[in-house]
């Protein structure tokens, strides 16, 4: 038969009406709409990412009178500049996650929408439900911009195994809490000892969080305070970036290893420790290894760890929906009541009921870490700083020498500098 | 499905009456545009519209946050110009373009002498050649990661089995270009091979029967007529893998994400950041438009190479 004989016509253009039909019912657009949408865009690419869609099975199941749809992008660059162009074009989705640090360089007022505090008071969230602090940077210009789902500090995994046969677990089967440089020197080697390869697992090729905690917990500072200016405490980043590079000179941590590598190290048990930020507990969880958490050692003289926020924002849309913004908001205050499961993953809830409640302290060994909430110390404040911004890939370039022994600590320092100086020096895109 | 019938019907003369005849009716002299039109406005709107739009926004403040930023001249040109980041990048575009390029050609073309043979090793040999080039960057990147990975790694682990050092393939500066290059040949060589096979069965086997019977050997055979009859070949396959080349950016971004101390960062991943993680589209056309001129010379230099080449066959 030939192929456009006339009796088939007709039925060629019936199947072309039924998948028009069927693409509008999909989208949910039109005179078909029957449900509010709520699509939501993350970056949990991790071990966060497989518990963030249970939680989400668990949404759609309570919820079916709205249409949902979750996208997970690629972490860092990839994510906010796929977020940044939906935005900027008005054709955004309803609700994303953003890292709090970000909040800022990713110029609230053209590509987000303020959350309509109304709503959220509504779906039964108040802000006295916060931390003052991490509320407070999630207020740009007296309007809510973001709201936060958790914080997710630098930590310190452990294998229970190896450090058992190091001699580091206290009589309750957590390790002892080490202070000072020594002290930290000390318990590596033990590990290292026993694993006969290296003691912690850590990133090597982006320290940023590494030198930033130790950095931190020196007490530097970084912009002045009106943060036209760098300040950075020269003897202070200098000390950090010694001890980094006495910990690879010495063995206690790799010379080279990638995140995927930091990972695979510390679960095939050729290290014992690992640094890193929480969210990687459902992978260790899945590897059925034996460990647990605490926090990073306070290796020098106040406890601060390098860490941020997920937040809920709303990118920008041109013509937004009042139904879908009320749903998106009740999904917002959903996704926070049910943050214990979501804490399962290894981030600190940031809603306070959560944190208090006997579902989250019962996790294990996710709760063991919780005590540094008040002590998460933030990226410095600037466009271009925050999770995979240029900030932390101008540290990773310099600093990653300093662990494989290409660069001096000075020389790492003094590249830093100048690429800050030059980023500083850049009028803010934003 | 009233414009496919006068097509199906004639089977090809309109095109060959509007092209040899000038005294037709304005309708069929402009059918041709017509068939062409979803491909030029396709072309006007990618290709056409970005060339000139980003021209235009290299001499504004233009933020990928919707802002559109003020008229700011040869600033970015200016700017471009001193940023040290730029030329760097342009020489690790350069130095990437050069290191493979030639294993590119040479490899493929040894492959092709290996594999043009029939039977069944003939045919796990071009299966095997060809096969990596099927696989997306993200897959060929991730083998070639955990292959390089220091302490548990494949290539390391051979070294070390054999009393040598292991090598920190990705993370130390002078190696990292070679660990990328390395992977990029054993990804992209097969279809450079596939070329050079096609070629290699178009030349006529009565020529080397000839030459057997006036007394040739092999490696007559080979460098007095092989090789000269797959010279067009040779050019195509050198003009394509320049280009290629000349653009690498995805192997390189997920492999060494332009590091360690952007040792490897190519001008398109420095354009990338600028544009995409900074926001900066305005300093990023800029750049675009500089290395855009440097392809357009390259282009040229290679036509008039290889224009004058042809005249071997």
């Amino acid at each position: 038969m030939p192929p456009d004989s006339p009796h088939l016509r007709p039925r060629r253009r019936a199947v072309l009406a039924g998948g028009l039909l069927g693409a509008l019912s999909l989208t949910g657009c039109g005179t078909f709409r029957s449900k509010p949408k709520v699509r939501e865009w993350n970056l949990f690419g991790g071990g966060d990412g497989a518990r963030l869609l249970q939680i989400h099975q668990q949404y759609v199941a309570e919820h079916p009178d709205v249409g949902f749809e979750a996208h997970t992008l690629a972490w860092g660059p990839p994510f906010y500049t796929k977020l940044a162009m939906s935005a900027a074009g008005g054709r955004a989705p309803e609700v994303a996650t953003l890292h709090l640090s970000r909040l800022k360089g990713f110029s609230p007022a053209t590509m987000l929408d303020p959350i309509p505090v109304d709503l959220l008071n509504a779906a039964g969230i108040r802000e006295s439900d916060f931390l003052p602090e991490t509320w407070n940077r999630c207020v740009v210009d007296g309007k809510l911009y973001a709201v936060p789902l958790d914080q997710h500090p630098f930590v310190l995994y452990y294998n229970t195994e190896i450090c058992q046969k190091a001699g580091l677990l206290g009589a309750d089967g957590k390790i002892k809490p080490v202070k000072g440089v020594d002290a930290f020197l000390d318990m590596l080697k033990a590990v290292k000892d026993t694993t006969g390869k290296f003691a912690a697992s850590v990133e090597t090729t982006n320290p940023w969080r590494m030198w930033w905690t130790l950095y931190g917990q020196l007490e530097g500072k970084f912009f002045s305070d009106d943060g036209t200016r760098l300040e950075l405490d020269d003897a202070k980043a200098l000390e950090a970036l010694e001890l980094m590079a006495k910990l690879a000179a010495d063995g206690l941590v790799p010379r080279s290893a990638n995140y995927p590598a930091l990972v695979a190290q510390f679960t095939n048990g050729d290290a014992g420790l690992s640094f890193n930020g929480e969210w990687e507990v459902t992978t260790y969880q899945t590897a059925k290894m034996p460990f647990s958490m605490a926090p990073f050692p306070v290796v020098y003289d106040v406890p601060k760890f390098a860490g941020d926020a997920h937040t809920f924002v709303l990118p920008h849309q041109s013509n937004r929906n009042q139904d879908d913004t009320k749903a998106t908001v009740e999904y917002i205050a959903w996704m926070l009541k049910n943050s214990a499961a979501w804490a399962a993953g290894g981030h600190i809830p940031s809603y306070q009921p959560v944190v208090g409640s006997q579902e989250y302290l019962s996790l294990k060994p996710q709760a063991e870490y919780r005590s540094v909430a008040p002590d998460v110390l933030f990226d410095p404040d600037a466009w271009f700083s925050g999770s995979g911004a240029q900030l932390q890939e101008e540290a990773g370039a310099a600093f990653s020498g300093v662990f494989s022994g290409q660069a001096t600590p000075k020389a790492a320092l003094a590249q830093f500098k100048a690429a800050t100086q030059t980023l500083l020096d850049t009028p803010s895109p934003v | 499905m009233a414009v496919q019938t006068p097509t199906r019907t004639t089977s090809g003369t309109p095109t060959r009456s509007a092209r040899s005849e000038t005294g037709q009716p304005w309708k069929e002299r402009w059918a041709g545009l017509f068939f062409v039109a979803p491909f030029l406005l396709l072309f006007a709107v990618f290709l056409l519209w970005p060339t000139f739009s980003g021209l235009w926004n290299s001499f504004f403040n233009t933020s990928l946050s919707g802002i559109k930023g003020e008229f700011l001249g040869l600033q970015n040109w200016r700017e471009m110009f001193g940023d040290p980041a730029v030329w760097s990048s342009l020489k690790n575009t350069f130095v990437f373009t050069a290191m493979s390029t030639p294993p590119l050609v040479v490899i493929a073309l040894v492959m092709a002498l290996l594999a043009n043979r029939r039977g069944l090793l003939g045919w796990l040999l071009r299966f095997s050649y060809f096969a990596p080039f099927v696989l997306p960057a993200t897959v060929v990147s991730l083998i070639w990661v955990w292959i390089y990975q220091p302490g548990f790694g494949l290539v390391n682990g051979l070294l070390t089995a054999g009393g040598f050092a292991e090598i920190d393939w990705l993370n130390t500066e002078n190696r990292a270009m070679l660990a990328v290059v390395i992977a990029t040949v054993w990804w992209t060589v097969g279809f450079n091979f596939l070329l050079y096979l096609a070629a290699l069965q178009g030349i006529p086997a009565q020529i080397y029967e000839a030459a057997a019977i006036d007394g040739a050997n092999g490696r007559q055979k080979l460098f007095r007529i092989t090789l000269p009859l797959l010279s067009r070949t040779t050019g195509l396959i050198v003009v394509l893998q320049l280009v290629a080349s000349l653009m690498i950016f995805d192997q390189i971004y997920l492999m060494t994400d332009g590091g360690p101390n952007y040792a490897t960062r190519p001008i398109v991943q420095y354009i990338y950041q600028n544009g995409f993680t900074n926001y900066r589209i305005g300093y990023a056309s800029a750049i675009s438009y500089l290395f855009f001129v440097i392809i357009v010379i390259v282009s040229i230099l290679q036509f008039k190479l290889f224009s004058g080449r042809k005249e071997v066959r």
